[in-house]
Formats: structure tokens, sequence, C-alpha cells
């Protein structure tokens, strides 16, 4: 058999084998260039004083002046705070329980019930982001939702407006995250557990093991690398948190709890501040980018470490 | 032994109870406030605010399906979204096809670099502001353009299409086709795209979604309300509209309690598509969400 080693062809014959194949390339590259790599140059503005009638290119440099502003500016504690808890939260909450639902599910014997929950859980994945907000607020809604209505039943008042809450808000935000996500999330788990060995259980069987005992020796042990991967992965994009459901859920009375960075960037460069503040929200974004970017290193070299799967 | 084989039933009963209890309860957290949703939707106004709506429809009423589906925003919303869905579908498909097939070929000069090229836009970004001056100097500002071109490629979409084909694709297929005189463009219309069918379908649907459910691109870079989908109206009146009144959205005055229950109509209008395919394609997604998952 004939192995072709990349390595070995030179780049005058690849070319002429495979000259298609680039000329296929030729649009995707273009447009993530475009797309992706332009933005990219685009954030020098961070180090300047952006304005819209020099342009890019010819506004006046300033160093790390919007940083600063940033690092020194009174929200800069609160939108970072907001930011962290809020991951670490969504994080905590949302872990256990699709590893939970996967392997409850796996002891059910039914097919039929099996494939009719499974169905129903996965349905909110594909609900969006404004529907998700608005179902949200009809359903605590404090008068006419089905919360002001349990709350009347059972204490004969209406309850104050749950969205105005700063401390509920995080508790609104995570938990129909988890809602939305917790069906969708199991799958993968529920995937490595068909492919447990049934062998095993067999033997476990065999040496008198009950069921339970079955779940925990025979079913976690073979998922925990996935879990292990998939919790690494979550922590290295734990501050690429969505600035859609945020900004969604965010309103005057909830702000103190509800300001993270990315809307803050949002509302910093496009609806408050206009085409004067886009070089501070572009730094404060950046910022956070940065960030990010090193800690999905990190956690990409712990990974590779740990589990031997990298992502890149 | 016998004995012990009776406890072991015992326990693995109460196990088999607690099991079917766990799947149960989370079910029906999801399922509850959908189903209340839906019969909402089909009640009384009136009943709706006076709390007597619990689990099914009281006071059947189609009243408030009548004033959203005379509305015209709520169709000129869906007109934008399903040509926004298709075309930008079409687009993203075509193109992470194009990209994956070459991507695929182990033996290509410089692949590694390419790939490179490729995965790292996943990993930083330029970010919100950069994109938007981007989007504005293309001129795409409040044009329909705005909402099929810039995302026209998901990376991570194009590596679980390259994965696709990697494992189902083998080099000898190739070879052999190129043995009969098949080139590479021949080769990728006539073999590659007909063995792909199975993540067509599902790029097809994920990208499909995903513009169906976006919002935020069009929040940002339309000012025209005939430009506007429909998740842009569903925002206004589901979010939005708390502070306003129902005036201020639908040109309409409505009392307080008809207008929260056009919310709910709002939502099943604005979701039954999705849901009306849903469990006949889910077997695709979950294929694809696992297919992404064997190598990222």
């Amino acid at each position: 058999m004939k192995k072709i080693n990349a390595n070995a062809v030179p780049i005058k014959k690849s070319l002429k084998r495979d000259w298609e194949l680039y000329l296929f390339l030729l649009l995707p590259v273009a447009y993530v260039f475009i797309f992706n790599y332009i933005p990219m140059g685009g954030l020098v503005i961070a180090f300047k004083d952006y304005e819209v009638r020099k342009g890019i290119w010819e506004s006046d440099w300033v160093g790390l002046e919007q940083f600063k502003r940033f690092f020194e500016s009174y929200m800069f504690k609160d939108v970072m705070g907001n930011t962290i808890v809020l991951a670490l939260y969504g994080l905590i909450a949302g872990f256990p329980i699709p590893v939970l639902f996967a392997l409850t599910l796996n002891s059910v014997k039914n097919k039929r019930f099996k494939k009719i929950t499974q169905t129903i859980v996965n349905m909110p994945h594909f609900i969006s982001t404004v529907v998700m907000v608005g179902v949200l607020m009809l359903v605590f809604h404090n008068r006419l939702g089905i919360y002001g209505n349990l709350v009347h039943v059972l204490t004969g008042e209406y309850p104050g407006d749950v969205f105005a809450s700063p401390s509920a808000f995080r508790h609104f935000y995570v938990w129909s995250g988890v809602w939305q996500g917790f069906g969708w999330s199991s799958i993968i788990y529920t995937a490595a557990l068909t492919g447990v060995d049934p062998s095993y259980h067999e033997a476990a069987q065999l040496d008198g093991a009950s069921r339970f005992q079955r779940v925990i020796y025979v079913d976690l042990p073979t998922i925990v690398p996935t879990i292990v991967t998939l919790l690494i992965l979550d922590m290295g994009s734990i501050l690429s948190l969505g600035y859609e459901k945020v900004l969604l859920m965010q309103n005057s009375l909830n702000i103190s709890a509800s300001q993270v960075v990315s809307t803050y960037v949002y509302e910093m460069g496009i609806s408050g501040g206009g085409a004067g503040n886009f070089s501070y929200s572009t730094a404060i974004g950046m910022f956070n980018n940065v960030i990010e970017l090193i800690l999905l290193i990190i956690v990409n070299q712990i990974s590779k470490r740990i589990s031997d799967t990298s992502v890149f | 032994m016998k004995k012990s084989t009776k406890i072991k039933n015992k326990q693995d009963r109460w196990f088999y109870f607690f099991c079917y209890a766990v799947v149960t309860i989370l079910t029906l957290l999801v399922l509850y406030p959908i189903v209340y949703i839906i019969s909402a939707s089909f009640s009384n106004s009136d009943m709706v605010a006076l709390g007597k709506v619990w689990l099914w429809p009281v006071d059947f009423s189609l009243a408030s399906y009548k004033i959203i589906l005379k509305h015209g925003r709520v169709w000129t919303g869906y007109k934008n979204t399903i040509l926004y869905t298709a075309a930008g579908t079409l687009i993203n498909v075509a193109i992470t096809l194009i990209c994956a097939y070459p991507m695929a070929r182990k033996n290509l000069w410089g692949r590694r670099a390419i790939i490179f090229f490729f995965t790292f836009t996943m990993m930083f970004s330029g970010g919100m502001i950069p994109s938007y001056i981007l989007v504005k100097q293309l001129g795409m500002l409040n044009t329909r353009w705005a909402m099929v071109i810039p995302g026209a490629m998901n990376v991570y979409n194009m590596v679980v299409c390259r994965t696709f084909i990697e494992n189902n694709i083998p080099d000898e297929m190739l070879e052999a086709a190129k043995i009969d005189g098949c080139n590479n463009t021949q080769f990728f219309f006539q073999m590659v795209l007909p063995l792909s069918k199975a993540i067509i379908a599902v790029m097809a649907l994920w990208y499909g979604v995903g513009h169906w459910n976006s919002y935020f691109g069009a929040f940002l870079y339309l000012r025209d309300q005939d430009l506007y989908p429909l998740q842009i109206f569903l925002k206004e009146i589901l979010i939005v509209s708390q502070k306003l009144n129902s005036a201020d959205v639908l040109d309409e005055e409505v009392t307080t309690t008809v207008y929260q229950t056009l919310k709910y109509c709002v939502v099943v209008v604005a979701s039954a598509p999705l849901f009306c395919v849903y469990p006949f394609v889910q077997k695709y997604f979950q294929e694809g969400a696992l297919l992404g998952s064997v190598k990222g």
C-alpha cells in the first residue's frame, strides 16, 4: 500500500495535484479573513481615540489610556464581579444535572418512555433567546403569571415584581439556562453510556452488585473522562458569557447584578455612548477576550495532561 | 443466597423507582411551562388574568390569535425571517462544505497552517465594536446583507463537517476515482456530496435554527422596521413592552389583560414551525452533536 506522507510532498507537486482544492478554499479563507481577522485588526482602536471623521488609521494614539480608564472606573469591579459570579454559578448549577439525568435515564428500561422523555427535555434547546426570556417573564409575572397566581392562591396576596430584584436576576438567569440546556447537554453522556461494555455489567451482577452499585462502579467511571473534558472546556470559556440573554433580562432595577462585561461593551459602544466611546468599549471587550484566550490556553494544557484530549 | 437476592431485588426496585422519578420530574418541569403557554394562548384572556388557567385552556378562545394574525408586522417578520433563514442557510452550508472538503484531505500542503487560521478565530475575536465598524464600512448597515453575510461560516461546524468527511470517505476511494480519470472537483460533486447527505442535513438544520432564532444581528445592524425579522418583533412585544403599552408596539390599543394573552400567542406563533419539525429531525441533531464532540 502506498502511503503519502504530508510533509514529503513538495509544494510544487502539491499545488499541481491539488490546485482545485486551494481554489475551493479561496472563498472560505477570504471570508474568514474579512469577517474575523479584519475586526481583530480593528482592535487597534482600543489603543486610540477613535473618531468617525478620522477613521481607524487617522485617529490619535492614546496608548493604554482606554484600559486605564476601565480599570479605574467605578464600574470595573461590579462588571467583572457580576461576570464571574454569573458564570461560576451557571457552571456549578448547570453541570451536575445533565450527568444525573443521563445516569438515571440510562437505568430506565422502558424504551418508549426513554424516547419520549428525551424528546421532551431536548425541546427547549431550540427555543430562541427572545422567546426564552419572554416565557420567563410571562410565567413569573407577579400578577398574571403562574408564579403570581400560585402565590396568590397560597397566601392570598400577590408577590412583588421578581424582575426588579438584583439578587433574583442571578437565579433566573442561571436556572432558566439549566431548564433550557440540561437535556441537550445530557446527550453526550447518554451516548457515552451506551458505549459501556455489557460484559462489565454481567460480571458485576455475578458478583452480586445491585443496580445502584453498578451505576456507581460501572456507568459513572465510563463517563468520567467525558465529564472532566467538558468541565475543563467550560472553565476555559467561562468569561465568554453571552450578552444576548443578559441584555434581554436587564432593566434599570436589576442592573447592579446584570451588568456584565459584554453588556457593558454594548452599552458603552452602541446604545449609550455612540461612536465617541468606540475605543473605550473596544478596550473593555479586548481585555475580556485576552483573559479568555489565556484561560483557554491554560485549560487546554491541563486537559492535554489529564485526559489526553485537547481542543486545538 | 436466596435471601440476599431478595434484598438486592428490593434495593433494585427502589433504585428503579428513584430513576423513573428523577426522569419524570425533570421531564415534567420542562413540559409544564410549554403546555401552560399553549393553553394560555388558547384561553379567554380574562381567565388567564384571573389565574383560572393551570393546565388546559379555560373558556377556549381564538380571539388573541385573530388580533395577532391580522397584524401586518407579524407577517413582515415571518417573511423576513424565512428569507434570512433560507438564504443564510444556503450560503452557510455551501461555504462550510467547500471549506471542509479540502481540510479533510490529510496530504494537502499547508493543511495544518490553514486549519490553525480557521480555528484561531474560535479562540479570539475582534469583538462587537470592530465588527460593527466593519459592517458599517462595507455599507451593509441597515440592509438585508447584514443578516446573511457576516455569519457565513461557523468554524466549529466546519470542523464537524471535516471530521465526518474524514471518517466516511476513505482515501482509497479517491485513489480509485483518480485512476478512473476523476479530478478533485468531479470527486467533490459526484462522490463527496452524495455521500455526505447526512452531515449536510445536520448543517442545514443547525444553521437554519440559528438564523431562525437569532435576534442580536438584526438588533445591532437594522434600523428599518420593514427589514426586521420575527425575533425583533417578538422582543418588542414580549420584553420591551413591559414598560410600553400595546399601542406603541401594535398600533392598536388593547387592555393589559388582553395584551398579556397576546404574548402567549406570539410565543406559540413564533416557535410553532420549529416545534412541528423538531420531532422528525431530532435524530439528525443528536447525531451531529455527537459527531462534533468526538473530535473538536
